[in-house]
């Protein structure tokens, strides 16, 4: 009986093509749409972190004026020197201080040429910004303090110069500086904001200000914090040298601010996850949206549903067995729709992942949640009227209007 | 001596409540022994549907007593009641309730499906069943594909198929021609001479209440009316 049962079941579900397809699209559509925008909001959520994570301890960022976005508040602030760094280097907090210059050039060799990023800066950068030497070496102490005519190139430049061969012992030309290339760094690959970090050239400091700037000033200190030393800690000493040598009087507002780059990733994690949480409301009203299409359908149909049922009681069938029967199509149109709900999420939030270059991570959590709410639907909406009817004399389904 | 196989004592059926409170059956008795043909005729309204669905235990009396082979129906569950449909009665409708946008043999193998018979025997008895109406050759369409006489021939071969103790048939010609309606009796006949089938039939022709061998006349909810008749040769 119970192979008849489900027999039956497929027949109804197969008589009624329309009205399964819908009720099938129902599901899909709830299930599909939170898997995807759930996976997706995990997916970027975790590459936050982990871009958090990549930058190890804390790193702070010293600039001049109040605050870094205030308005003109930079302008009037004096710049640092790099008399400031050598002063920093002696704060006991501080486990290394790297100056920084920038400039937008193009660096040329032979043919090829790239516009990218000069940074001016000296071998404590790489250690506080987590770069590695993939080929060749980093600045020797005499080339910080000369301003040595070396460099060292990232991927993105490599690649655009020399292609794939080595380009340590290269001389390539920037404005009228031809430098010498002794190492390439890592490649990192894209940032918390979608941003090549691989497009670089870096060059001792004393050159940028001297050969391409004209210049002593330095624009930012960056500054990895000592360990055991906790990030409030180095930032108050960092204030209170600065106000000192800036001397900044008692009750005057400090001309400089220092940035807690790891409090500035995490508060990018909390945006981020506010946007998740955006996508899971919008997720959660696509589930309602295909639950009340299936329930619209599941109750526009009743009418003839109950005749059917009046017909099957007439000719002797048990209220169980017709019960039976449509248990097994809601379970069988609900089960349908959340395997194809669960390929179509998924496949979504995969092709989103690749083009928002962020990891797929599809969760199994998402995934029994969005699945249950339909089949729980498809199945209250397909069983419930159905026993309604059920119970009633076959006569009063019959005659069901 | 066996009971009778139908047996109504005082039964009323009653709609509503107060003011609009609708008697439709008004204290009905009547007797039907195994092997009778019975016709029940009546003006419209006079109570020979609810009658029916009664004996046919798809609805329930307010009052009176109903014992079917000598079963009081009353004390059964809604479990039994399917189990009396399935096992002993065979129902035509008047408006054929067949399943929409199913075939007719499948219409027709309905009720073996909760006898619990197996597809291939379930197929041989469906295909039996829709001959014995004239319907071979339209075993595969839908009711909509099929006439309104044909859809009744399909109904018929349904509470044929079942091979029931008792077929009721509510006005089973009302949407037949005379040649058909006249086919349809003729079997019907043939069906309570020689397999002993008993029918209880409604009609409003007296044509076709002449196959019958009793006739039974209702008006406004009462038994008026309750004759052995001459049967008409066939
Ligand atoms: N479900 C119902 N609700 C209210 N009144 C009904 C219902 N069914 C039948 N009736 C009334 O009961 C009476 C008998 O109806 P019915 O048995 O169908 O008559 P017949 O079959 O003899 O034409 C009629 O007055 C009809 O209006
Ligand atoms: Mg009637």
């Amino acid at each position: 009986m119970l192979w008849e049962t489900v027999r039956l079941a497929l027949t109804a579900i197969t008589r009624n093509a329309l009205r399964s397809f819908l009720t099938v699209l129902g599901v899909v559509i709830g299930v599909a749409a939170v898997i995807a925008m759930v996976t997706v909001g995990q997916g970027s959520s975790e590459q936050v972190s982990a871009n958090v994570e990549s930058l190890g301890t804390s790193v702070l960022v010293l600039r001049p004026g109040a605050q870094m976005m205030g308005p003109g508040a930079r302008d009037n602030a004096p710049s640092f020197k790099l008399a400031d760094v050598e002063a920093l280097q002696d704060l006991t907090s501080l486990s290394a201080v790297a100056p920084t210059v920038s400039s937008s050039e193009t660096a040329v060799y032979g043919n090829s040429n790239r516009s990218t990023t000069i940074t001016g800066t000296t071998s404590a950068y790489l250690e506080i910004g987590g770069w590695e030497i993939a080929r060749g070496r980093s600045f020797s102490t005499a080339e910080d303090r000369s301003g040595a005519n070396v460099c060292i190139i990232g991927e993105t430049v490599r690649t655009a110069l020399f292609g794939s061969t080595d380009p340590t012992g290269e001389k390539i030309r920037i404005k009228s500086i031809s430098c010498e290339v002794i190492g390439l760094l890592v490649a990192k690959g894209a940032g918390s904001f979608g941003q090549d970090q691989d497009d670089l050239v870096i060059m001792p400091v004393r050159t940028v200000q001297r050969r391409l700037l004209g210049s002593q000033d330095v624009s930012s200190i960056s500054m990895t914090v000592a360990s055991g030393v906790s990030s409030e800690r180095a930032i108050s000493d960092i204030k209170t040298l600065m106000r000192d040598r800036r001397r900044i009087a008692i009750g005057e507002e400090d001309d400089f601010s220092v940035n807690d780059m790891k409090e500035l990733a995490s508060m990018l994690n909390s945006v981020n996850s506010v946007l998740t949480g955006l996508l899971s409301s919008v997720a959660a009203v696509s589930l309602l949206v295909g639950g009340i299409g299936i329930m619209n359908i599941m109750l526009v149909s009743v009418t003839e549903r109950t005749r059917e049922i009046g017909i099957r009681l007439s000719v002797g069938a048990q209220a169980s067995q017709v019960l039976m029967q449509f248990l097994v199509e809601a379970v069988v149109l609900s089960l349908l729709g959340g395997v194809i709900g669960i390929l179509a999420g998924l496949g979504l939030a995969y092709v989103a992942a690749q083009i928002m270059a962020i990891p797929f991570s599809p969760s199994l959590d998402v995934i029994a949640l969005a699945f249950g709410f339909s089949a729980v639907v498809g199945m209250v909406f397909g069983y419930f009227p159905a026993r309604a009817a059920a119970r009633l004399d076959p006569i009063e389904a019959l005659h069901y209007q | 001596m066996s009971p009778p196989l139908i047996e109504l004592e005082g039964i009323t059926r009653t709609y509503g409540s107060g003011e609009a409170l609708v008697r439709a059956l008004d204290g009905v008795d009547l007797t039907v022994e195994k092997g009778e043909f019975v016709a029940i005729m009546g003006p419209s309204g006079s109570g020979k549907s609810t009658a029916m669905n009664i004996i046919g235990c798809l609805d329930r009396p307010s009052g009176g007593h109903y014992r079917f082979n000598g079963v009081e129906v009353a004390t059964l569950d809604q479990d039994q009641r399917a189990l009396l449909r399935r096992n002993y009665l065979g129902f035509v409708f008047q408006g054929y309730n067949l399943l929409p946008r199913t075939t007719a043999i499948e219409n027709v193998e309905l009720p073996l499906i909760y006898k619990g018979q197996r597809k291939a025997e379930r197929l041989v008895r469906a295909r039996e069943a829709l001959q014995r109406v004239g319907l071979e050759g339209r075993e595969h369409h839908t009711p909509s594909q099929l006439s309104g006489g044909q859809q009744q021939r399909v109904a018929i071969a349904r509470a044929l198929a079942g091979e029931p103790m008792v077929m009721l048939a509510d006005e089973p010609t009302g949407n037949l021609d005379t040649k058909r309606s006249v086919e349809i009796m003729e079997l019907m006949q043939k069906l309570n001479r020689e397999a002993g089938l008993t029918i209880v039939m409604v009609t409003h022709e007296e044509d076709m209440a002449a196959y019958a061998s009793r006739l039974v006349v209702f008006t406004d909810g009462k038994v008026v009316r309750d004759e052995l008749m001459q049967e008409r040769a066939s």
